[in-house]
């Protein structure tokens, strides 16, 4: 196997994340059968694929949900073992998953610092956390919420949004993933979304985008990552590519034209992957 | 390498540092529409309470509101309320736990065992009971949260099992007394007049600053506070309840000359503390915290980092733990334990105590007070029909009707705070 890393340029700094040859599987399922990811600071990165290619199987080992079976991960160039959530929060990873895992029955703030409560001893700091988060969620210019003390089941569907997201940012994250943040949306309630994420990208952090939504892919990222069957097709500049090879890519897992438009150096798929089996 | 950063833009908010902050009018219309959307909280106990004490008031004018009987009210209610409050963590994980009144029936077993039938002091007694109710906890912790058994039929099967384990330590012969002065007094003895002024005087002071401070600390931050007249009123109400009890409870209550029965059971400062400490454990803790989140959203939970099978397994050995310390009381009450202790009704007056007092069987939602109001309602529903000379008959049946009506509140409440975005 080739590792497609050797022929990255020395002189930019390391990805964010990057992931080599990742691996998993469940029982006799092969969930992921070698997929490449490259994120970098200030780019919002596209992962796209078609359903069941391994966009939620990546994101969940990238979070540590359930670590890879195999491949490498590096994390701001450095080889990071992810074994659980708090071992990728630590890391600075953050995901918003596509159910968006808040909990209903406790208010914005206590949503926000789950998990990772402010305390005076051990005592919880109200005051500490309010204030923190009110300033997020006025940092990412969040203005629809009425109070940050009203119980998340009580917000609309792109509010809720907006308060996983706010939490993702609110640790100095180095990397967010945002899984299909936009599918359950309205339209104004989508371009809201889709602003806050490039305004993160713009903050630099790496973002990594999942998106069916070709539209969303095309206005915010910046490089488009494409699964197909559990492995990476391509990884290719979004300014470079349109619509129609994307979506060819997503459909067949590679490009008609045989020429590999745009496709960065380090996510250059060797042909012979390409060709892999389909039975999964 | 850099370290990325939101820009510190907007420092106004309208979320914080210059909040508007709400009149007295605008609090009471801002609670009156949480409960018309279904979060009710302890509103519908409290009101059973005050029906129920207006009817047997009404219909036993004589003895139900004599102070002898208000002191019996918290004697006959402690060991209810005192396994509630430990029902409401395993509740508030959208678990049950079918074993906690025989887990009562084996910490006052073990009690009695040790203590009468091996002659321990009363204190290793004592400990040796509440070790028996954490190591039970442990146990239906592990089989629920690690195994993965619904916790239905893990204490379900408890259950069945304790109550073999209580026959097994008392022996065929049935009640062991219990005769250790200190363990009795607990139920049977009262504070000094002075001392329960003292202690209640000091509750209230020290609820009075805690409200004060926590106003004036939100106040000065810019966050969102409750206006201060609904503090004072807060704070008036609680401090009009506790001395009027105090008051009542400091009465003299012996029906004989010979003999003077005064003061506040020494039960009652017990599960005071006992219920501050636990609401501590609830409402300023992370761990309190992630307990709401894993009731709300196990998964949310998980994901947020936060050990989930480890908050399920604490909650069930607080529940078990509080089962014991109410079975020490109810083998303090009878001055002995038999082979029946904790059995029959005791889990499911427990359980409607929680429910009625606004916990949540489906998880997520429910406070320590709500252990103390729902126990109160049952304590004088038992204790109200007794006066009226129902037979236990007619007893189960009101109760269990009450029960169901409490949990049919829960779920058509939960229904519409669903439908009004309150959950």
């Amino acid at each position: 196997m080739t590792d497609p890393a050797t022929h990255a340029p020395d002189l930019a700094p390391p990805p964010t994340l990057e992931v080599r040859g990742g691996r998993k599987n469940f029982g006799a399922v092969h969930a992921l059968r070698g997929v490449d990811l490259v994120a970098r600071a200030g780019e919002v990165t596209a992962l796209v694929g078609d359903n069941g290619a391994g966009k939620s199987t990546l994101i969940k080992c990238i979070a540590g949900i359930y670590p890879f079976d195999a491949g490498e991960v590096l994390f701001q160039g450095e080889p990071a073992h992810i074994a659980d959530p708090a071992a990728a929060s630590e890391l600075g990873i953050e995901v918003v998953y596509q159910d968006l895992a808040l909990c209903d029955n406790l208010d914005i703030v206590h949503n926000m610092f789950l998990g990772r409560e402010l305390k005076k001893g051990v005592v919880l700091d109200e005051a500490a956390m309010e204030t923190k988060a009110a300033e997020v969620l006025a940092s990412l210019s969040v203005r629809t919420v009425r109070s940050i003390r009203q119980h998340v089941a009580s917000l609309s569907g792109g509010q809720r949004q907006t308060v996983a997201i706010a939490r993702a940012v609110l640790w100095n994250s180095k990397l967010v993933i945002l899984d299909e943040p936009t599918a359950a949306l309205g339209v104004a309630q989508t371009e809201q979304v889709l602003q806050l994420v490039r305004r993160l990208a713009d903050a630099g952090l790496a973002v990594v985008l999942v998106s069916h939504n070709m539209n969303d892919v095309f206005e915010v990222a910046d490089s488009i990552s494409v699964l197909y069957l559990g492995q990476t097709a391509a990884q290719v500049r979004a300014a470079d590519s349109s619509r129609a090879q994307v979506i060819e890519l997503i459909t067949s897992g590679s490009n008609a034209a045989g020429t590999p438009v745009g496709v960065t150096p380090a996510a250059a798929v060797p042909s012979d992957r390409q060709n892999g089996s389909t039975q999964a | 390498m850099t370290t990325p950063t939101l820009s510190p833009s907007a420092p106004t908010s309208p979320l914080v540092g210059n909040v508007e902050q709400p009149t007295f009018g605008e609090a009471v219309s801002n609670y009156v529409s949480r409960v018309r959307g279904g979060d009710m909280g302890s509103l519908p106990a409290i009101l059973a309470l005050v029906v129920l004490c207006a009817v047997f008031v009404a219909l036993r004018p004589e003895t139900f509101p004599s102070a002898g009987n208000f002191a019996n009210l918290f004697q006959q209610g402690a060991l209810i309320v005192t396994i509630a409050m430990g029902l409401v963590f395993v509740l508030l994980i959208g678990e049950i736990d079918l074993s906690a009144g025989v887990t009562s029936g084996v910490a006052g077993a073990v009690l009695a065992y040790t203590l009468t039938l091996h002659h321990w002091a009363w204190y290793l007694s004592t400990l040796a009971a509440v070790v028996s109710g954490v190591v039970v906890g442990l146990v239906l912790g592990w089989l629920v949260a690690r195994i993965g058994i619904p916790s239905f039929i893990a204490t379900l099967a408890a259950f069945l099992a304790f109550q073999g384990v209580v026959l097994l330590m008392l022996g065929e012969g049935g009640t062991v007394p219990v005769r250790a002065p200190a363990i009795v007094s607990i139920q049977n003895d009262n504070l000094p007049v002075v001392w329960g002024w003292i202690l209640g005087v000091v509750a209230v002071l020290a609820y009075g600053a805690g409200s004060v401070n926590t106003w004036m600390t939100r106040r000065r931050k810019g966050l969102l506070a409750a206006p201060i007249g609904l503090v004072v009123v807060k704070v008036a109400a609680v401090t009009l309840v506790v001395l009027g009890a105090v008051a009542v409870l400091n009465q003299e209550r012996s029906k004989s000359a010979a003999v003077s029965i005064k003061g506040v059971p020494i039960v009652v400062p017990i599960i005071v503390v006992l219920a501050l400490g636990l609401g501590f454990l609830l409402t300023r803790t992370a761990f309190g915290r992630h307990i709401y989140a894993v009731g709300g959203n196990a998964e949310a939970t998980r994901r947020a980092g936060i050990a989930v099978s480890r908050v399920r397994i604490v909650c069930f050995l607080i529940c078990s733990t509080m089962a014991a310390v109410g079975g020490i009381f109810a083998a303090s009450r009878a001055t002995s334990v038999d082979p029946n202790a904790g059995g029959s009704n005791t889990l499911l007056y427990a359980v409607a105590a929680a429910v009625i007092g606004g916990t949540s069987l489906f998880g997520g939602k429910g406070r320590i007070v709500d252990a103390l109001i729902g126990g109160a309602v049952i304590a004088v529903i038992d204790n109200g029909m007794g006066l009226l000379g129902y037979s236990a008959s007619v007893k189960y049946i009101v109760t269990g009707a009450v029960l169901a009506g409490a949990a049919a509140v829960d779920a058509l409440s939960r229904r519409r705070a669903r439908a009004t975005g309150r959950v």
